[in-house]
């Protein structure tokens, strides 16, 4: 494990890779939930959670079943089925142990479940740090660590974007853009600066 | 042959998740009181928050712990609080209706302003800039966030910038008592028809000069009234609805027409 790559995979997913931004991943929830702070930020640390949690399900699936039995082609729908069922279970345990943190995650973690990010980062993962059929060094830690990551970028554009619709509230805007046009508006603009990061290619 | 490895393995872990999950089902289990979805049901589902709880959800289970009455609901219809007594075997206790009216009647033509604003049409954001646009520092300021805060559709704005209150769509819910920033809003049983529509305690000249159908002060009604039930306090006057018949004299009397009485 090397601390310096560790910190170029923050950056990157933070930033330059960023997965609503520059990826275009996860925009149901990035119009959806951002409405207000509150709920946006809760909605990005169960994002975090579910992301990270689900990476390291999938690359030990990947290395022991989906690779020794060579499918790795199955490798979506194995994803899809793991995350799904990972979500499932998570609610039922938050239900039984936390009523409060359950109240307050409630709908967001049904909606993760279909969320492409998740799915996104896993696949994302494996591409990565799977060469040849083989997993690189350190390649459990760096996916693992990239999928937090990338679950971070997700919660710092939708805390950005939360910030930026409460304001245009207060706004005196054209009466046909106002809700989900000018929201529209504003992502493609974020997007536009978050491209900004990885310099300019013509 | 090829197909057989994907199909197991793929067929193997669908079966595994698949019983992981009844399993887990079994054993995280929440008992559900069937008491809850059943009064859930028969509750009007607006989540307005008048009961204090959050929403009727919240409502449902406060009623099932007894930590609500039935009384907290000002919404419901007495049938719905009926059958919910029902359910909760208890003896339901006949409530007083009631409906908000607005005390002001100067909207756009009457109240008149002190100067042009061009900030949020929302009346809290106003009310925090010299106390809204209008000269009168009680009136309504007329930008109907009330219209907006009512759940059930109940207030509209008519051409003059005032809000109606529909009283039929009224549950005395609260909302737009609590949002006006005028403390325009207050809520009278329906069986009372005759209300003040002014909330100005400046005096009578003072008045005059800012709107033209403002309580002046002079005290006609409280001489008209046969049962004691109107007074003129600090140069408003103010029903008592403990004494108050709805015999509408003061209405008949008042010069400048602001006691007015609804339906």
């Amino acid at each position: 494990m090397d601390v310096s790559k560790v910190l170029a995979i923050a950056i990157s997913m933070i930033f330059i890779n960023n997965f609503i931004l520059s990826k275009f991943l996860g925009l149901c929830p990035f119009l959806g939930v951002s409405k207000e702070t509150k709920p946006a930020v809760s909605m990005g640390f169960a994002v975090i959670f579910v992301m990270t949690c689900s990476s390291i399900i999938t690359w030990v699936l990947y290395r022991f079943v989906l690779l020794p039995f060579h499918i790795e082609y199955l490798r979506t729908i194995t994803f899809i089925l793991v995350i799904a069922t990972f979500v499932q279970l998570i609610e039922m345990v938050i239900r039984k142990y936390s009523m409060p943190l359950y109240r307050a995650l409630g709908i967001y973690l049904p909606l993760i479940t279909t969320n492409c990010a998740v799915l996104g980062v896993t696949i994302l993962n494996v591409d990565n740090f799977f060469v040849a059929g083989k997993a690189v060094e350190g390649s459990f830690f760096y996916s693992s660590f990239q999928a937090f990551f990338a679950g971070v970028g997700f919660l710092l554009a939708l805390f950005l974007m939360s910030g930026i619709r409460e304001r245009l509230q207060l706004l005196d805007i054209p009466e046909h853009t106002k809700g989900i046009p000018i929201a529209f508006v504003i992502a493609s603009l974020m997007s536009l600066a978050f491209m900004g990061f990885m310099g300019f290619k013509f | 042959m090829d197909i057989l490895v994907p199909v197991i393995t793929l067929g193997l872990m669908g079966l595994l998740f698949g019983v992981g999950l009844a399993l887990a089902a079994k054993k995280f289990c929440v008992a559900n009181d069937p008491r809850l979805e059943a009064i859930y049901g028969k509750l009007p589902q607006a989540n307005c928050g008048a009961c204090g709880m959050p929403g009727c959800m919240g409502f449902a289970e406060g009623l099932i712990e007894g930590r609500c009455t039935l009384a907290h609901c000002s919404v419901s219809t007495e049938d719905a609080l009926k059958a919910i007594a029902g359910i909760l075997g208890i003896e339901l206790k006949t409530k007083i209706k009631a409906a908000a009216v607005l005390h002001c009647y100067g909207g756009s033509v009457r109240a008149k302003d002190k100067g042009t604003y061009r900030g949020v049409r929302d009346c809290v954001n106003a009310n925090l800039i010299m106390q809204g646009q209008k000269l009168c520092a009680y009136g309504c300021i007329g930008f109907g966030t009330c219209a907006q805060v009512c759940p059930f559709n109940a207030i509209v704005m008519n051409e003059e910038d005032l809000p109606v209150v529909n009283e039929d769509k009224c549950t005395a819910c609260g909302k737009c008592v609590a949002v006006c920033p005028k403390k325009l809003f207050s809520l009278i049983p329906k069986k009372h028809k005759v209300y003040v529509a002014c909330s100005s305690h400046d005096s009578g000249k003072d008045t005059k000069t800012t709107c033209s159908t403002g309580c002046i002060a002079c005290r006609l009604c409280e001489k008209a009234c046969p049962f004691d039930a109107i007074h003129v306090i600090d140069n408003l006057a103010i029903i008592d609805y403990n004494k108050c018949t709805s015999c509408k004299k003061c209405v008949a009397v008042c010069p400048v027409k602001i006691i007015k009485t609804r339906e």
